[in-house]
């Protein structure tokens, strides 16, 4: 269930991996899509949290075109369905994320991101 | 009876039985639901503003069922797999990590409008290894410090605890406000030995409302009643302002159950006559 709402949130939080951590590259993904109910009010107020090119980059690496590459200044229903389904509705259910700096990987088991940490890479 | 935070690690102590054996006590259901409706009260979210929240220490996604129904998207954090496997069969819709919160968040500046955490805090206040990494002033230091940069300013994280000693509540406030935060303990009921609720408050950035909430008080007959009363009045308050537009209505859930059917999930509960009603917490 990791989507892309908090995958776009995500960085890398190894000891001293504070540079170039973000965003998590997807490997070896199982996707599901699933319905999501649609609330624009949602989507516009979540809208100046998103990284935008790490949300394009991502959803195109996962097989979704729909966002274009600049951020638009008017938000018609359209666009704002289409980042719906990109945020909400694109489930990764298995693979991993991995850090584009200290490589680090999170592996993902049924939707589920193992976050934990080993001993020597608490910050 | 001994502590839970006191006879294991949480993801031993919440194994698979467990996890089973506290997600299904109703009594249990009732008191974590209750506590994540007084700490949403406290949470003061603006009332027409849709909200992504964090719900740390989720387990088994009895206040994110709560979350759901209230119309809130939300992430949840634990680290016990069995109780984040529970969650998953009851089909929560937050986005779940395993995660230790002693270890720190990476979660970007300003991701979170809000952050709840119900029976949790406690659990940080053991040291689990002689590592010095994990002695508690070094985990609720990376917690607090983490957590404060994933909220948004302004917000608030509400934490619902068990602390067993005034010395206890010292040391996490003072570390609590070392990472940034301000505001403080509220107690609700303190003259009752059953009611009794400890509430870490904590504010980022300058609220509208900058003093800290008044505790409930009142006989602990009266008491249940009142809260019922507050919540109530919340609801009737929220519905006349014009709902939140995204809770769930049953249609909606028909159709998810539906969709997870075709999907081949075999754990769906059949649809009942409770299917999309409120769980009644209340009444
Ligand atoms: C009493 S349960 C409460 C679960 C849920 N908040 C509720 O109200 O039903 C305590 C939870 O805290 C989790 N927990 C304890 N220590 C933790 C830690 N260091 N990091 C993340 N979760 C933790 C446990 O795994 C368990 O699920
Ligand atoms: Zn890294």
């Amino acid at each position: 269930m990791v989507r892309l709402i908090t995958h776009n949130l995500l960085a890398c939080h190894v000891k001293g991996c504070n540079a170039n951590n973000f965003p998590l590259e997807f490997r070896n993904v199982e996707l599901e899509i699933r319905e999501a109910e649609f609330n624009p009010d949602f989507v516009k107020g979540f809208l100046p949290k998103i990284e935008w090119k790490a949300l394009v980059d991502t959803a195109r690496q996962l097989g979704d075109t729909s966002l274009p590459e600049e951020q638009p200044e008017m938000l018609d229903d359209d666009f704002l369905k289409n980042l719906h389904h990109v945020l909400l509705e694109i489930h990764v259910e298995e693979g991993a994320m991995v850090c584009p700096n200290c490589k680090h990987e999170y592996p993902i088991a049924s939707g589920i991101p193992n976050m934990l940490l080993a001993e020597h890479e608490i910050a | 009876m001994s502590r839970p935070e006191f006879v294991a690690p949480p993801e031993i102590y919440y194994g698979d039985t467990e996890a089973k054996k506290y997600t299904q006590n109703t009594r249990n259901q009732q008191i974590q639901a209750d506590m994540t409706y007084r700490a949403l009260e406290l949470l003061n979210l603006p009332p027409d503003e849709p909200a992504f929240l964090l719900d740390i220490g989720c387990g088994s996604g009895l206040s994110g069922e709560i979350l759901d129904e209230e119309g809130y998207l939300w992430a949840g954090v634990d680290v016990a797999p069995s109780m984040l496997e529970v969650a998953l069969e009851r089909e929560v819709e937050g986005d779940l990590f395993l995660q230790d919160i002693g270890q720190g968040f990476g979660f970007r500046p300003g991701s979170f409008d809000g952050a709840i955490s119900i029976s949790v805090l406690q659990w940080l206040l053991n040291a689990e290894t002689s590592h010095p990494t994990s002695s508690p002033p070094h985990r609720l230091t990376r917690f607090f410090t983490t957590l404060h940069s994933a909220l948004k300013n302004p917000s608030r994280a509400i934490f619902q605890f068990y602390p067993t000693s005034d010395d206890q509540i010292q040391l996490i406030t003072s570390i609590a406000q070392k990472a940034g935060f301000g505001g403080g303990i509220v107690v609700d009921y303190p003259n009752s030995k059953k009611a009794r609720k400890v509430f870490l408050c904590l504010f980022v950035g300058q609220q509208k409302q900058q003093k800290l909430p008044e505790g409930l008080d009142g006989e602990e007959e009266e008491q249940e009643a009142k809260v019922r009363f507050e919540r109530r009045r919340e609801r009737e308050k929220t519905r006349s302002k014009g709902k939140r537009k995204s809770v769930k209505d049953r249609d909606w859930i028909l159709k998810k159950k539906e969709l997870y059917r075709k999907r081949g999930k075999d754990s769906v509960p059949n649809d009942s006559k409770y299917t999309g009603r409120k769980r009644k917490t209340y009444f």
